[in-house]
């Protein structure tokens, strides 16, 4: 008899993870199916996770109850707040993780949640009835019941392993690929793209030089990412920084011609923003040298990640090249670097909760959608999983907006972009920056996550109660006056702070840019409130108000053509006067509203004006009695 | 941003500018009423707020002084009798409250009207904003719709050209080069924020602001030239070009009712461009004579030519003038098409002598380049006798305001949307070196610098995500 489920998750990555997680916490059956168990939620590439954009998605995984989070900070050993001098929008977490502890932590807590079976196998076949899901079926010829299906299987559809001019099949160094899902999704209908990434050698860290290095330490004391994590019991340590020179990029140059990318036979687009080390010699040829990050992988293991020399050059060169490197004269290789290609489902066929347009309850989530990143994976893991779950239980879809989460910019981007490069966050990719900060994540999400059942009630009560204390102390710096007598002009001088001129609320003062909650109370003697995430909080509402309010009122037009949606049944070639470009593209992605519509690259604002006049005959007429 | 809520209350011209005849003010939103009370008193003690629906009533159009304006209580001009309608919504065109008022006087009485507007607290309406708010308000029923999409299409196809037209200008070139700067500072901002673990060049304060100040000192320059209340303060500068000896001079002189310029049968007598001002029917001109266009004979003259093209690129307006007791010469031609975009009339000068040249000859000719941004006019008239004048004056006070009957009107609207999205860049970028001066973080000046690129986007034509709503109708004419 076949096993049965409500969902069936594909792939133990990090988007398999979240969305298993969240799925069984809804209350749903879950199965994750996935080739080894013991790599799940593995981290193949750098042993980071967060950094500016991505730990934005981070803490709003983290609102929405994901695992992510929590998990970085149990694996975490070094914890470093970015662009700490910059402003609170682009501010962001970026941890250095233990990779073992990190797949242990949360294999452990997959093991833990209720109604979540872990099975060892690889799919075949997802098993369809009447254009809907109905399971999958594994290469051992099981069967597998379910409602949904979330396909996870990140770079393992048809991958391609480069070393130098070989290449074999594989996901990851050392595993197998999944050779006959890929044709089984094409038999759908699916348009397959493909896509590549690399990843560098691994070092051995008994033979690296770190006297020639520069230290890189973390912060101390180092800060979580989750609002529930007590604390961080892990040793921290330090990364070291290097840089490569001429005789590193001759060495690349001379071997240019042994390079999968250069002689011809990766054919696929790789990251811009991460190139190889051998795209940056060629690309940026004015350039003296460029940084080098070693990065340890787990505590407790000699191995090293460099980071910024990712490369697909043969294991000779990659020696000479690394050898030539300041403080890794004699570094001895653990493995090679390689570069991968795999097969993606361009994501224009997703709606926006990330099923399937082709296939009703087959859901995509994480790297098979383009993107790169563990965190672009797990928040669309996240997604997959909470509207998976609320499709089996037949409740309304969750649509995470462009103006409430990076997540939503994430999702719409996928659906609307072409996809050319693997996809990753930035914050410039948020038009509503200022009002996506990390540290209003909770404030924006949290409410959505305790609704679903992803956040505890303590959790909720404890973020409440912050609010409160936030808003309370706003009221009152809004409320004190300060006059400027002789005591305070004294005590002003001391702290170095310009004395105020006449009354002024103590919410003024701190509007100046160089004055901050702590030195300002400080000075007059007032105790005001300890906790640092909080002043933090309040200082940002305070200095930014203005443009957060500019913000919200772009948020506000933002969402009025949101809401004009578009329904699913509209015929594009009824209007006439599209070009055939704007028509092509409007029926390849189908966007949901006429917001959506105007985002696509290549929709002219004369073609929204079409679309708008027509979507009003049609609702006319759809109203109307038929004659 | 670029305006746009519905709960505005816009004002515009709602008939074509340069006529005479009765023009029409239209104000709508939830403020028309009392809006269009500061501006116009009825007759017989009746008072606008209680003016009954869709009813004609008489009142006078005050306007405070300029020159008063910074009193306190300015004691207002009565400028014109006017008849004013109030339709209150839902029973009106946009399904807001609407008033119009009936103008006699010109151009000018019906630009200050909607200036007083605004003073009110009214704003330019956006091109075909009255038109999507009628559409928004559901006030469009199938037929009209499918009207409006016709409009759309066809609005589309002149915008198009009058945006391609801009863009070859130097308008468009400009744009683009401020354009260019910007995004290039923003790359480098963002680069700073999303990019800090590599290793990108930093750029210093002092660089950001320089830029900003460039980039500001060029909107600047722009605002100056883009502004249409130029033409009513400083004048229409208008350039009398053509062959020599075609009777420019004369011209000059007639218009003036004054022998100013030296005229002689010898072709290239005037060898300097000469200034005057002249008022025609409320429309102050600043007329230019100019050395007649010929292959020169001597560097004099060549320096007389030269100036001459300086005055053609300067001027609002061209009166062309052909000898009309000649046929038409090659280079005839070539003045007619000279600078597109500019309005032009042309003139068939000494019709006493018997014409050479025919009307239909010149439209022939017009009618393969029909590229101009505002279709040209002509005027057949003698210097000498006087004859046909008048027509000019007519002409020259049409065209005065930037359109004719003719004339598809989102030219002028497309000016003033520049103009507005020229001032939103502006606010933009001098928030942004407030913010800069101020210290605050890059993410502050990245949010001002994509405001004012935005902005000067909309010009150009390439649209961001921003309010496509805004967008849908501006191709249509304004207050239709
Ligand atoms: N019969 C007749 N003669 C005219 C008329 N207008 C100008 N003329 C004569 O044409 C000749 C040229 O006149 P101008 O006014 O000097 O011509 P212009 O175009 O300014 O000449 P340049 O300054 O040399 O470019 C003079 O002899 C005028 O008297 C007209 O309407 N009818
Ligand atoms: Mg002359």
């Amino acid at each position: 008899m076949a096993l049965q489920c409500d969902i069936v998750v594909v792939g133990g990555g990090h988007a398999g993870c979240e969305a298993a997680l969240a799925a069984a916490r809804m209350g749903c059956r879950v199965i994750l199916l996935t080739i080894d168990p013991t790599k799940i939620a593995s981290m193949p590439c750098n042993p980071a996770v967060g950094g500016i954009g991505k730990g934005h998605l981070v803490k709003e995984i983290d609102a929405l109850g994901g695992e992510m989070g929590v998990n970085t900070d149990k694996a975490g050993i070094q914890f470093r707040m970015l662009n700490r001098r910059k402003g609170p929008a682009v501010q962001a977490l970026r941890v250095q993780c233990d990779k073992r502890l990190y797949g242990l932590a949360m294999q452990r807590t997959l093991m833990h949640q209720p109604r979540l079976t872990i099975l060892a196998g690889t799919v075949d076949r997802i098993l369809t009835h009447r254009g809907a899901v109905s399971g999958v079926q594994t290469d051992s010829g099981e069967r597998i019941q379910a409602h949904c299906v979330v396909l996870t299987s990140g770079t393992f559809l048809k991958g391609l392993l480069h070393i130098g001019l070989t290449h074999v099949p594989g996901g990851r160094a050392g595993e197998p690929s999944a050779e006959h899902l890929s044709d089984c999704m094409k038999d759908f209908g699916f348009e397959v793209g493909r896509l590549k990434t690399g990843t560098p050698p691994r070092l051995d860290r008994d033979t690296i030089d770190f006297q020639a290095m520069e230290e890189q330490p973390g912060d101390d004391p180092p800060k979580p990412f989750s609002s529930r994590t007590r604390a961080i019991s892990n040793p921290q340590i330090f990364c070291y920084l290097t840089h490569t020179n001429e005789h590193t990029h001759q060495i690349i140059l001379d071997n240019l011609h042994r390079s999968p990318m250069y002689s011809g036979i990766i054919e696929s687009i790789g990251p811009r923003y991460c190139p190889s080390i051998e795209d940056k010699v060629v690309r940026f040829a004015d350039k003296a040298r460029h940084h080098v990050f070693l990065e340890p992988e787990e505590l407790d293991s000699r191995s090293f990640y460099p980071n910024g020399i990712s490369t697909s050059l043969p294991v000779d060169v990659q020696e000479a090249m690394v050898h030539s490197i300041r403080g890794l004269e004699r570094a001895k290789f653990l493995r090679p670097g390689y570069a991968i290609e795999y097969d993606f489902f361009p994501p224009h066929q997703l709606h926006e909760t990330l099923e399937t347009k082709l296939v009703a309850g087959l859901f995509h989530a994480g790297q098979i959608n383009g993107t790169s990143g563990y965190e672009e994976a797990a928040a669309q893991g996240l997604i997959a999983g909470i509207n998976a779950a609320l499709k089996v239980k037949n409740d309304p879809p969750l649509i995470v907006d462009r103006s409430q989460a990076y997540i939503g910019v994430l999702i719409d981007d996928l659906i609307t972009k072409d996809t050319r490069e693997p996809y990753r966050m930035f914050t410039s990719r948020a038009e509503h920056r200022l009002l996506l900060r990390q540290d209003n994540a909770e404030a924006r999400l949290i409410h959505i996550g305790y609704r679903l059942g992803l956040v505890s009630e303590s959790t909720f009560t404890a973020f409440q109660r912050k609010q409160e204390r936030i808003e309370q102390e706003l009221a009152r710096l809004h409320r004190t006056t300060l006059s400027p007598d002789r005591l305070s002009l004294e005590a002003f001088e001391r702290f170095g702070i310009d004395p105020p001129q006449s009354h002024t609320t103590l919410a003024q003062l701190l509007r100046r840019p160089d004055l901050f909650y702590r030195p300002l109370l400080d000075c007059i003697g007032d105790h005001g409130i300890e906790d640092e995430e909080l002043i933090h909080a309040i200082e940002t509402r305070i200095k930014y108000e203005g443009y957060i309010r500019r913000q919200e009122q772009q948020v506000a037009r933002f969402r009025k053509l949101e809401e004009r949606r578009i329904p699913e049944n509209f015929d594009y070639d009824s209007v006439k006067g599209f070009s055939s470009e704007v028509l092509e593209k409007l029926k390849k992605v189908r966007p949901s509203s006429i917001g959506q519509a105007s985002r696509i690259s290549g929709v002219t604002p004369a073609a929204i004006s079409l679309l708008l006049v027509a979507l009003d005959r049609f609702r006319r007429s759809a109203d109307s009695p038929a004659a | 941003m670029s305006g746009g809520h519905l709960d505005d209350t816009i004002c515009a011209i709602a008939t074509p500018m340069g006529e005479g005849g009765i023009g029409i003010v239209r104000v709508s939103g939830p403020h028309a009423i009392p809006f269009a009370a500061q501006i116009v008193a009825l007759r017989n003690r009746c008072d606008l707020h209680r003016a009954h629906n869709h009813r004609l009533y008489l009142g006078d159009l005050l306007v405070p002084k300029r020159q008063q304006q910074t009193s306190p209580n300015p004691s207002p001009e009565r400028l014109d009798e006017v008849l004013v309608a109030v339709m209150r919504g839902p029973r009106s065109y946009t399904g807001e409250d609407v008033v119009e008022i009936h103008c006699h006087g010109g151009p000018l009485i019906l630009q200050m009207a909607c200036e007083a507007l605004i003073q009110a607290g009214a704003r330019l309406a956006e091109p075909g904003e009255f038109t999507k708010r009628a559409f928004l308000n559901g006030r469009l029923d199938l037929t009209q719709a499918e009207a409006v999409l016709d409009t759309i299409r066809a609005a589309t196809t002149i915008g198009l050209r009058i945006a391609q037209d801009q863009l070859k200008g130097e308008l468009g070139q400009r744009i683009a080069r401020m354009r260019e700067e910007l995004i290039a500072l923003l790359a480098h901002l963002e680069a700073g924020m999303d990019f800090v673990e590599e290793d990108v060049s930093f750029i210093e304060d002092r660089e950001i602001d320089r830029t900003l100040e460039r980039v500001l000192d060029e909107l600047s320059r722009l605002l100056e030239t883009a502004d249409q209340g130029r033409i009513i303060r400083e004048g229409l500068v208008t350039a009398i070009i053509g062959r020599p000896n075609v009777g420019k001079s004369s011209l000059l002189n007639a218009l003036l009712q004054a022998n100013r310029a030296i005229v002689s049968h010898i072709p290239g007598t005037t060898r300097d461009t000469l200034e005057e001002c002249l008022n025609i029917n409320g429309v102050l001109l600043r007329l230019v004579d100019t050395a007649g266009l010929r292959d020169a004979a001597d560097c004099i003259e060549q320096e007389g030519i030269r100036r001459t093209n300086e005055a053609v690129h300067q001027a609002d307006l061209l009166l062309i003038v052909l000898d009309g007791s000649h046929a038409l010469h090659p280079q005839d031609l070539e003045l007619l098409s000279l600078e597109p975009e500019k309005r032009r009339i042309i003139i068939i000068n000494k019709s006493d002598l018997g014409l050479q040249i025919s009307e239909s000859e010149i439209f022939g000719h017009l009618r393969n380049q029909n590229f101009f941004s505002v279709p040209p006019q002509l005027v057949c008239l003698s210097a000498k006798t006087g004859m046909g004048l008048d027509m000019l004056r007519t002409s020259i006070q049409s065209l005065a305001l930037g359109s004719s009957l003719e004339a598809p009107h989102s030219i002028l609207v497309s000016r003033l949307r520049h103009k507005t999205a020229l001032i939103e860049a502006k606010i933009g970028l001098e928030q942004a070196r407030r913010a800069l001066a101020r210290g605050l973080s890059s993410e502050c000046l990245a949010l001002d610098i994509r405001t004012a690129l935005t902005a000067l986007g909309e010009i150009t034509g390439e649209v961001s995500t921003e309010d496509i709503l805004d967008k849908i109708f501006s191709e249509f004419c304004i207050g239709k």
